[in-house]
């Protein structure tokens, strides 16, 4: 069994893959403006990945998704959300203290109607990307993890 | 008997239900919304975000925030224990 599906079902994989990859950065990146954020973009993009997985199987995927090199970047969001929390402290855990401040991601928010400034929200679209990196390769290994170890478990029968 | 008891329990939860939902307040009128104003009202100059649930869940609430990617990651690593390649003399 290489769990490779028909070829219309990886067709239509490598028509959608990009489009869904893009959907969950799109709304990863937006999080400080529109609904979603961080987790639900995350989500998209590990949709996206387990599509591939379905879709090419196991033999497919060799060589291409690596589950050692997404466990690294699933540390590395986690550690980057922990860091964000803490360039704060001076104030306290989680201050936003790049709100306001005119550097990356600090423009002043007009108040009142969203203006879809996409330079305002101090910490939070950081942050988004942090937990988004974190959430998108966690679920992708999951399912990753999963999918080799129940092929291991049907050659050992 | 047994039915009696099961039909007297039945009773006792359908009183308690209904005793709360005659005191429940009218729909939509929170009863302390102090802290919601506030939210709703600084959150746009405090944490300059137009999206104030973003601002509650990674700036005002960060640290609960903190808590779910920690429930994420121990499940990540549940899942990769419990499918863990085992050596030959393990098996």
């Amino acid at each position: 069994m290489n769990g490779e599906m028909s070829v219309i079902v990886r067709t239509i994989t490598r028509f959608v893959y990009g489009l869904t990859v893009i959907f969950g950065f799109y709304v990863v990146m937006h999080g400080h403006l529109t609904p979603g954020g961080g987790f639900q973009g995350g989500s998209v993009v590990a949709t996206a990945f387990a599509l591939l997985v379905v879709a090419f199987g196991v033999v497919g995927i060799k060589g291409k998704l690596s589950a050692h090199i997404l466990q690294n970047l699933e540390e590395v969001g986690a550690l980057a959300f922990i860091a964000l929390g803490f360039i704060g402290i001076g104030t306290s855990f989680f201050y936003n203290i790049i709100a306001n401040s005119g550097s990356v991601f600090g423009a002043h928010t007009p108040i009142g109607i969203n203006g879809g400034i996409l330079d305002t929200g101090g910490t939070l679209p950081w942050m988004n990307w942090a937990v988004g990196l974190k959430v998108m390769t966690g679920l992708a290994v999951v399912v990753l993890v999963m999918l080799v170890g129940g092929r291991n478990e049907e050659e050992k029968r | 008997m047994k039915k009696a008891l099961v039909f007297s329990m039945f009773l006792f939860a359908a009183a308690f239900l209904l005793l709360a939902a005659a005191q429940m307040r009218p729909f939509g009128a929170p009863i302390n919304p102090q802290m919601d104003d506030y939210f709703i009202g600084h959150a746009q100059a405090e944490a300059s975000a137009n999206n104030v649930v973003t601002s509650i869940v990674f700036d005002y609430r960060g640290f609960d925030t903190l808590g779910e990617a920690t429930v994420l990651f121990s499940a990540v690593v549940g899942v990769v224990a419990l499918f863990r390649k085992l050596r030959k003399d393990e098996r």
